[in-house]
């Protein structure tokens, strides 16, 4: 099946989708109040998700917050305990794998280790009565496609990690499913290859429009990849939304902890705009109409070392406790009275730590921007 | 298709099952009731048949009380517990030591010894009673040393521990080379650092390492003994065992329910020592872990010369039991005229017992390969690789590990009060070869099984979620990937079950008809008739029988592995 034949396919499917409403084929995917309980282990309670379609969608959280679990529900490897799915205007809830429409890649590779290459990416082809010539032209397309032209014959033994995460992802994709599904697709391989496959199935991805969810318990891999990130902890959904908007604007404290780091400051909010931290003031946007302790958020970027103007607001003098050398940049942790005897810790180049000849025991002015603040 | 939003506490949803689903439950299903059929109902006829008189009537306890009652019965079980004890503390400390010399010192010619040491479980384990007799019976080629012992004769409990000894060795063996190669040489480098003593470093790393092999071997050992049939029947003269009772009271006195009742005294011990080391080795798994380096004994002169010295003796013994058996076989007449003679051969064919005998073991070994193989691994692969019918897959878990808590003459004992009750519609199968095959299939079940899981278990867990994701149903995966991979597994289940069927006597003692006498019931058949030189010569020929068929697995694994596991070599790149 090519792509344009895929696509009729798809709007056929859609179009058939009885009584689905109009939203319902907006979203390519819709999740309704999905649950799992095992036992009396709450793992999912009432996850609520649509996804567009052509969308590149991450779930994103720690071990045991119950995001392969949503997966393998979507996927049908697990059964809900309570809720609905929806796909492409088709109910899908009750469904068993077989007769769901899509494709999965796992951790483990899970390549059938005796077939060659080209046996295991035609292994849902040669189900479908694709004929001998058209399938092995197909196999072709998709080995290029992946970027191992030419490796038909090998087995999966002879190949790296990387590669043979490669040829299940062609596999995946063979019969040219709906949705794709990556379950943590990366975690096995080694930093470099891991950063060059994931632009590899982002590229990918955009190139077949395919609609994709991807597990993962790395932030950086949500964040480079995916057009929505959805933060899930505990069997809850935290946060819905672009990389950008999850990383500036986290809607709960587990979201800011969780993606990137954060400095984490108790003070008091007042009326009129102003914060205080220990004895020091500082203007904020955010506006109260009562008095209120609460914990800012804000990130090591938004702590300004320059450019500080004199008679600049919300400037502050620390001395410098550590410096963790990173390389072109240094995480450094600031002393400052001004905080109150918190810690505060903020980046700076090496190229301006040297300007300034700054070392443990250095002070400098640093500003917190206002605006970057975020409240809990 | 209507919206599925159960209030919470409703029932949790259920997935429906794909038609490919369906074929794995119904797969599933019919190797339950196949073991329902053909172990559950058998051994529960037991159950029955003790609280039950001679008219079916309930009687309660009385059939206890009555054997309780009888000297004579009570006494075989005290024999039975202290002669399996006994063999137990000698075999179990040799052993280890043997097991110690193998896996931790640096002697050579060790995958010698290790064949020679496991060479009785080629044998009908009463190969070991018979050479026992020629060798200090009352015509024995060395009876001066029993006596000068101190004993009257070696027939009864000395000559029963003994044989029991040769024939346990090599399960118990089998047990600690496993236990003693999961070593880590990280601890052993640690104490050495530490400057630990040899001493200390055996008692405080080896031992504890080898703690769970030797409970299990020490199980294993007293279960095997006190459920042997064959080895007291041949050597124990006057002295009573439990599993000779069982035969006289069931064959002999037709006496059922006592039968029954001894039947579930067999039976207790064997599902105690069964449940103890399930939970000790549920515990063992956890012991080492995948970082683990394996240790490489170093040469120590004094050490591993002690060590030849005892694994040379150890073998000599087991040698010099091979090899009288084989001796006297060929003798004319023990002990008068021993020159070599194809006599108890030809004899044995002659009057053709024993080349039916044989031939019929031969039927019986490569049916129950067959067969049993085909069902262990497809039981196997439906419970561990199939997705649904939840209810039924701790029933067949259970019943898949159930026969080995089950004495073999148990087993027998129970297809008798189930088949050969008249009204049974499987009556008809009772006396048939088939009948044999099925009870020796479910005999070895547990062993076969769990080797299967094993094999299945190393696969990758996603292997069936991709197949259904690219819509291709199980069956198909089953026999493009999973079968293919598991080639050496089959072969290793089928050697098992061919070699077990050849030497069992314990279950298929009850179910011969003259049709379907095996060989090695035809060695007890021989000996009760006093021919000793053809039974001796009948264990031979099972015993090379067994030999010939297992290096004939071996080839046949070894070229499997060539045709079928090119794709385990990245090297060919």
């Amino acid at each position: 099946m090519d792509e344009a034949v895929r696509l009729e396919v798809r709007a056929e499917e859609v179009a058939a989708g009885r009584g689905a409403s109009r939203a319902a084929v907006a979203d390519y995917l819709r999740l309704e109040g999905v649950r799992k309980a095992f036992g009396s282990f709450e793992a999912l309670r009432a996850i609520d998700l649509a996804i567009a379609h052509g969308e590149f969608v991450c779930f994103l959280g720690p071990s045991g917050c119950g995001k392969t679990t949503l997966l393998r529900i979507v996927a049908g490897l697990e059964t809900q305990t309570a809720g609905r799915i929806v796909q492409a205007g088709r109910d899908i809830s009750l469904l068993p794998p077989a007769e769901r429409d899509y494709g999965i890649v796992f951790q483990s590779y899970a390549l059938f280790p005796n077939l060659s290459v080209a046996d295991n990416v035609a292994y849902g082809l040669v189900n479908r009565k694709v004929p001998k010539t058209k399938a092995a032209a197909r196999v072709d397309e998709l080995l290029k496609l992946v970027g191992l032209p030419g490796s038909g014959a090998k087995f999966p033994a002879q190949l790296s990690g990387g590669q043979q995460q490669r040829i299940a992802l062609a596999r995946a994709l063979a019969t040219s499913p709906g949705l794709l599904l990556l379950d943590e697709p990366l975690s096995a391989l080694d930093a470099l290859e891991r950063v060059r496959l994931r632009q590899e199935i982002r590229s990918l991805q955009r190139k077949l429009g395919v609609t994709t969810i991807m597990v993962t318990h790395d932030q950086e891999e949500a964040l480079s990849v995916a057009d929505r990130i959805v933060v899930m902890n505990h069997g809850a959904i935290e946060q819905v939304g672009t990389p950008m908007e999850i990383y500036r604007d986290p809607a709960t404290p587990f979201v800011a902890d969780f993606v990137g780091k954060i400095n984490v400051l108790s003070g008091r909010l007042r009326p009129g705009r102003e914060l205080t931290i220990g004895a020091s003031r500082f203007e904020c946007v955010h506006d109260t109409d009562a008095e209120r302790d609460v914990k800012i958020y804000l990130r090591p970027e938004d702590v300004l070392a320059r450019p500080i103007a004199p008679g600049d607001a919300n400037v502050f003098d620390g001395a410098i406790d550590k410096i963790e050398f990173l390389g072109s940049y240094c995480l450094v942790r600031v002393h400052a009275d001004a905080m109150g005897a918190q810690p505060i810790t903020v980046y700076l180049s090496l190229n301006f730590l040297a300007e300034q000849g700054l070392e443990v025991g250095s002070r400098l002015p640093l500003k917190l921007l206002p605006e970057r603040m975020r409240f809990f | 298709m209507s919206a599925v939003l159960p209030a919470s506490g409703a029932r949790a949803l259920r997935q429906r099952a794909h038609w490919s689903d369906r074929i794995a439950h119904a797969t599933l299903a019919a190797i339950v009731a196949a073991l329902v059929v053909f172990l559950a109902l058998p051994l529960g006829l037991i159950l029955v048949k003790a609280v039950q008189d001679k008219d079916g009537a309930f009687v309660g306890l009385a059939n206890f009380a009555s054997y309780l009652a009888t000297p004579s019965l009570l006494q075989s079980f005290v024999n039975s517990v202290w002669v399996a004890l006994l063999v137990t503390i000698v075999t179990v400390p040799l052993a280890f030591g043997f097991a110690y010399a193998l896996a931790r010192s640096c002697i050579p010619w060790k995958a010698t010894f290790r064949t020679i040491a496991l060479i009785p479980l080629l044998a009908p384990s009463l190969l070991s009673a018979i050479s026992l007799i020629y060798w200090f019976g009352n015509q024995g080629a060395a009876r001066g040393l029993v006596v000068a012992l101190g004993f009257e004769n070696i027939y009864g409990a000395p000559g029963i521990v003994v044989a029991e000894c040769f024939a346990v060795f090599p399960h118990a063996l089998m047990i600690l080379l496993s236990a003693l190669a999961l070593a880590d040489a990280r601890l052993y480098e640690a104490a050495d650092a530490l400057g630990t003593s040899t001493a200390r470093k055996f008692r405080t790393i080896t031992l504890p390492g080898a703690k769970y092999g030797l409970i299990s071997a020490a199980l294993v050992s007293f279960t095997l003994v006190i459920t042997d049939f064959g080895i007291p029947k041949v050597i124990g003269g006057n002295f009573n065992m439990l599993a000779t009772d069982v035969f006289k009271l069931v064959i002999g006195q037709q006496d059922f329910q006592r039968g029954a009742v001894v039947g579930l005294f067999l039976l207790a011990p064997a599902v105690l020592t069964f449940g103890i080391d399930w939970l000790v080795q549920r515990r063992q798994t956890a012991m080492l872990t995948a970082r683990a380096v394996p240790l490489k004994p170093r040469p120590a002169r004094g050490f591993d010369a002690l060590m030849l010295g005892y694994v040379g003796v150890v073998s000599a013994l087991m040698l010099a039991m091979i090899g009288m058996a084989v001796f006297a076989s060929f003798a004319t007449y023990w002990p008068y005229n021993l020159t070599p003679s194809w006599k108890h051969y030809t004899m044995g064919f002659v009057d053709a017992e024993v080349g039916d005998a044989f031939l019929n073991s031969l039927k019986l070994a490569a049916g129950t390969a067959f067969f049993g193989t085909i069902v262990v691994f497809v039981g196997a692969y439906m419970l561990e690789k199939t997705r649904g019918a939840d209810a039924l897959r701790p029933l067949a878990r259970l019943l898949a590990m159930l026969p080995m808590a089950v004495p073999g003459l148990v087993l027998g004992l129970g297809y008798i009060f189930f088949f050969n009750a008249a009204d049974n519609p499987l009556h008809g199968l009772y006396g048939t070869l088939a009948i044999l095959v099925v009870c020796t299939i479910v005999h070895f079940y547990t062993t076969g099984h769990l080797t299967a899981v094993t094999a299945l278990k190393s696969l990758d867990a996603e292997f069936e979620a991709v197949s259904a994701s690219l819509k291709v149903p199980f069956f198909k995966t089953f026999w493009r990937v999973t079968l293919p991979i598991c080639t050496p597994t089959l072969v290793d289940i089928a050697r098992y079950f061919f070699i077990n069927a050849m030497t069992t006597i314990s279950a298929v003692v009850f179910l011969y008809s003259p049709e379907t006498k095996v060989a090695a019931i035809a060695i007890l058949n021989l000996d009760e008739a006093g021919e000793a030189g053809a039974a001796a010569a009948c264990a031979v020929l099972i015993t090379a029988g067994s030999t010939v068929v297992t290096l004939l697995f071996l080839a046949l694994g070894a070229w499997i592995e060539r045709r079928t596991q090119a794709w385990r070599r990245p090297a060919a790149r």
